[in-house]
């Protein structure tokens, strides 16, 4: 019995590799949002088209919608682009655009040359609002409900699997609701 | 005792005295800061960050935040400090909020400015960002619930090696105990100097 | 071609160490003299392919070989030459190729050195480091080839990080691998023990000086690692608590336990199990360094590119090396069987308690970082452990180890008397509290944790200076100097390591009272004040690197009033990858450091700068370099030549204590 405390040393060490394989699939900077299950924040945002007057998500209460943050300058917004366009086409649910910390001009043109997807668009260049958004990168997409709770957050690139199989199914249960 | 014996305790405690003075001499008080200092700028290189963030290069970017700002109080500075090096960037590879060069914690920073500017304390100022971020913005894990294992497991662990220790001597103690009662048997007769010799290799 | 000989000279090496690994163990368990005498020639045969190899990595960098992949990432024709050379081991494939010759180097070393060993004992040791490198150079060569080709070739390199791009880069891995690999030595040693079933005092005699040699050299490329990033960095901080950083802390910890616990059992025979667990532990961590470095499981600004399929390819040799050594140990160790007794006051109780906290305190790290990982996997959130958690924790833990660094060394073995002890170091109590009280009270008044730090660090040299002068007496009482000779360099090299401990607590201490630091906006022409040093921007230059433009910015440091220095921090743009980096400027002196950075341009001729002050602040890397300084010089007594050769004959008696 007492050659068993010998034992104590393998016993952990197997825990520890454990931990460290089941980890290897984690990804460090992917970090969840502690927004998701409350109400999206009220901050009021400029418009981009008309920097006097301001949106704020209240306005949207009744639908369920999404909030795309995007930046001219953000090459994973490109990539992710096409399948925002193809989303706006088949009439889900309207999505807002925030462009954050990028110049105005800068993305009317991107708008203008990749093709407009938003029902509005919103810029946000101090990055105030977006901190109140826990917004840390760009893409990021939030799923807000009729009730304007945040539902889900996506971090990066949407992709048509991310769509088909979590993001399009829970705003079908959410529109249904 | 002979006063020759005493004078080297007293010596030793001169040079104390002498070595604390001039060690002390050199080392100046932190005095508060001279001028008043804008938001930090953060002086590290920032490392290749992970999603994609506002890069640093000027081009499609608002200008950087403006130097000048009004005289802020010591009391402000030192806060923003503390709190800044208590803060996760949160695109960075572990920096402090205080060192990062990238986009998200220069406004990061401009908001802690802003926060204590309207008199928040430092707690209400953690909340705020860990409403926003979750616990992963904070370097010093909040103790809760699934960390207790984290701030506890150290003490455990001591009491555990305090507990280990008092085992093994005890067992130690009795083998010796066992070891010397047969060592007592043949008394050996040795000199004065081979005890002196056999005492110091002991001490080696 | 180069990179094909390199190549070739790798893919000879592997079934090489294979074999010489298999037929000295088998040669061991059968004594058969033969088998056992392909070890040496073997590992020097193996060590002479991995040099070659690497000669060859280092020259295609040199050569500015950009069909080579690693070269074509990692260096660049403007490159300086001592960075081309460096930045060989400046990737994950590369630093993989300095692990595997130095651990080439340390067995081929071992087989030139161990010539008194016992045959079978020797055998073993080197059979053990023979499998560790077959495992190292599977791994390199089938996940990780440092001569990869690019096709097509690249014009030109993408360069070196600039952060590496520094005299430390040069230095600093080979000196940290020189010791994480040592301590296979160690755990060869152990492992060639368990077969062996004999763990005397002989044993550990042999298997000292080997450890020490590699703490020191881990102690060396750890405060390298600080120092460097102190200077580089930019932030003025020397030690981030950051995973990579702790991935090296944990063997340092776990080889000072082992290293005390081999004193135990070469002079006593005791705590032989533990100090076998220790030998396993030490390079267990450092395995698990290497793991967590490359596998992307943490973040760090240390971590080599991740990649999870290497990943799981080094958490399965981990799984063999450290799982089949554990259980090995779980099988045999119950036959090592315990040494003679010690009594509650006793050297041995208290190198007892100087590894539970030292193995504690590694415990605590090891928690706090992998915590973050263990949390997401279970899926309990996300959090960060940085420098407030572990500072709570280990200068708590520390603090009675160092205080026990003062009594540990006059304590006698198997039993010491208190009262005794007390008597002898009350003086050295009295000076270190008086030092400890008088410096911070004669400074800005009484602050708690700066005086603990200083009685602990005056405590520990004054108790070192007790013993040194007891020793040095005669039967007379009076102190000459010419007993010098009579105390052996083990025992020099002790004090003079305890003394750096205490130098490391010092610096540490006062950094972390009494430095200050200012931002300020300065035009030419300004100046900023802090503490009594004025720093005046003079002018401002541009500067054209080989591979960076910058900016200079010319300051003239004075303390009140008069003229010290003029210092040239600058910020650079490198060309190839338009990184920007500053490069503080730093007037250095034993009492402070005054330490001045740029941070961004504010329009104008005016520069965002900041400028520390920093106390003492060097004699944390003093501390350091002491340390190994008296590792190596406490390797190199005597007695573990002499003795080896003279073993022969008493190695029966001895097993018999």
């Amino acid at each position: 019995m007492r050659s068993l405390k010998f034992l104590i040393p393998l016993v952990i060490a197997l825990g520890i590799g454990w931990f460290l394989y089941a980890g290897l699939g984690n990804n460090p900077l992917e970090i969840p949002s502690p927004l998701v299950g409350k109400t999206a924040p009220a901050t009021p945002i400029a418009l981009l088209n008309e920097p006097d007057r301001t949106w704020s998500p209240e306005q949207m209460k009744g639908k369920v919608w999404l909030l795309n943050v995007w930046g001219s300058w953000c090459s994973g917004c490109q990539v992710e682009h096409p399948v925002l366009l193809d989303l706006a086409r088949q009439n889900v649910a309207p999505i807002v655009g925030l462009a954050w910390k990028d110049r105005p001009q800068a993305s009317k043109d991107w708008l203008a040359k990749l093709g407009d997807p938003y029902v509005l668009n919103v810029s946000d260049q101090t990055g105030k609002a977006a901190i109140d958004w826990g917004v840390y990168g760009a893409p990021e997409t939030f799923v807000i409900d009729k009730a304007g709770v945040i539902r889900d957050k996506h971090i990066g690139p949407l992709t048509p699997e991310v769509l088909a199989g979590r993001l399009v199914p829970l705003m079908r249960r959410l529109q249904a609701q | 005792m002979s006063p020759v014996r005493a004078l080297r305790p007293l010596a030793a405690l001169t040079f104390a005295c002498a070595v604390s003075l001039s060690a002390a001499a050199t080392t100046a008080p932190p005095g508060g800061a001279a001028a008043p200092s804008p938001p930090a700028a953060g002086t590290a290189a920032q490392a290749t960050a992970a999603p994609a963030v506002p890069s640093a290069t000027p081009a499609a970017m608002p200008p950087a935040p403006s130097s000048a700002t009004p005289s802020v109080s010591a009391e402000a500075e030192r806060r923003y400090k503390v709190l800044s090096e208590e803060l996760r960037c949160l695109v960075c590879q572990n920096q402090t909020l205080a060192d990062s060069n990238a986009d998200l914690a220069v406004d990061l920073r401009n908001q802690v400015h802003e926060l204590i500017a309207s008199g928040r304390s430092d707690e209400q100022i953690k909340s705020y960002l860990v409403e926003r971020y979750g616990d992963f913005v904070l370097y010093r894990p909040p103790v809760q619930r699934n960390t207790l294992l984290l701030w506890f497991g150290p003490f455990a662990l001591l009491l555990v090696g305090v507990l280990i220790w008092w085992l093994v001597q005890r067992r130690s103690g009795a083998a010796r105990a066992a070891g010397v009662a047969e060592a007592a048997a043949p008394a050996a007769r040795t000199d004065d100097a081979a005890l002196r010799r056999a005492r110091a290799l002991l001490d080696e | 071609m180069t990179a094909e000989i390199g190549h070739f000279a790798l893919i000879l090496a592997l079934p090489l160490t294979l074999v010489f690994g298999v037929l000295s163990l088998v040669g061991a368990w059968r004594r058969d003299a033969r088998l056992m005498a392909v070890a040496a020639p073997a590992a020097t045969g193996a060590f002479a392919l991995v040099v070659l190899a690497f000669a060859c990595l280092i020259a295609l960098f040199v050569g500015n070989e950009f069909t080579v992949q690693l070269v074509a990432q990692h260096s660049n024709r403007n490159l300086p030459l001592a960075y081309r050379v460096a930045a060989s081991w400046g990737s994950h494939e590369g630093s993989m190729l300095l692990w595997v010759l130095m651990l080439a180097g340390w067995t081929a070393a071992v087989a030139l050195l161990s010539g008194q060993l016992p045959a079978t004992l020797r055998a073993r040791v080197l059979g053990t480091m023979g499998l560790i490198g077959f495992g190292f150079l599977l791994f390199l060569l089938f996940t990780s080839n440092p001569f990869e080709r690019l096709v097509p070739a690249a014009a030109e390199g993408r360069d070196l990080n600039p952060l590496l791009q520094d005299p430390g880069m040069v230095f600093h891995p080979p000196l940290l691998y020189m010791g994480y690999v040592g301590f296979a030595v160690a755990f060869a040693f152990a492992i060639a023990g368990l077969l062996e079933g004999r763990f005397d005092a002989a044993w550990a005699r042999w298997a000292r000086p080997w450890t020490t040699v590699a703490w020191s050299f881990l102690t060396l490329g750890i405060c390298l690692g600080s120092f460097w990033a102190y200077y580089e960095l930019g932030w003025g901080g020397w030690w981030f608590w950051d995973p990579v950083e702790n991935a090296s802390f944990m063997p340092w910890l776990a080889g000072t336990a082992l290293i005390h616990s081999l004193s135990v059992t070469e002079k006593r025979g005791a705590f032989r199990s533990w100090t076998v667990l220790l030998a396993i532990l030490a390079f267990s961590l450092s395995l698990l360094g290497t793991f967590l470095v490359r596998s992307g499981v943490l973040t760090s600004v240390h971590a080599f590119a991740t990649d999870p399929a290497r990943g799981v390819f080094i958490l399965i040799f981990l799984a063999i090396v450290i799982g089949g050594s554990l259980s090995l140990f779980a099988w045999r160790a119950p036959s090592i069987g315990t040494g003679p007794g010690f009594g509650a006051v006793s050297r041995e109780s208290m190198l007892l308690a100087n590894n539970i906290l030292l193995i504690v305190a590694m415990a605590a790290v090891l928690l706090g970082t992998l915590y973050p990982l263990a949390m997401d996997t279970l899926g309990l959130g996300k959090i960060s452990v940085g420098p407030p958690y572990f500072e709570s924790v280990f200068f708590p833990l520390m603090a009675p180890a160092l205080f026990l660094l003062g009594i540990g060394p006059i304590a006698r073995w198997r039993k010491a008397e208190l009262p005794q002890i007390a008597h002898r170091l009350k003086w050295a109590m009295a000076v270190a509290v008086v030092v400890a009280l008088l410096l911070p009270l004669t400074i800005d008044g009484f602050r708690p944790l700066t005086s603990l730090g200083l009685l602990l660090s005056c405590w520990i040299v004054a108790s070192a200076v007790t013993v040194v002068l007891d020793g040095l007496r005669g039967a007379d009482g009076r102190v000459a100097l010419s007993r010098m000779r009579l105390m052996s360099p083990s025992l020099w090299g002790m004090h003079l390591a305890h003394v750096g401990v205490a130098a490391f607590v010092f610096g540490v201490t006062m950094v972390n009272s009494y430095e200050t630091e200012i931002d300020g906006r300065v035009e030419v022409g300004q100046a900023i004040t802090v503490d009594g040093y004025s720093v005046r921007l003079d002018r401002l230059t541009d500067v054209k690197g080989p591979n960076y433009d910058a900016v200079r910015g010319v300051f003239t440091l004075s303390h009140n009033g008069q003229v010290l220095s003029v210092l040239h921090p600058e910020k650079r743009l490198y060309r190839s990858n338009g990184q920007p980096m500053t490069e503080a400027a730093i007037d250095r002196s034993l009492a402070r450091d005054v330490y001045v950075s740029m941070g961004e341009p504010l329009g104008g001729n005016a520069w965002a700068v900041r400028v520390h002050v920093k106390p003492w602040v060097n004699w944390i890397w003093l501390g350091c370099v002491l340390m190994g300084a008296g590792g190596i010089l406490a390797a190199s007594d005597r007695r573990y030549r002499r003795a080896a050769r003279a073993d022969v004959a008493s190695r029966a008696a001895v097993a018999n204590a």
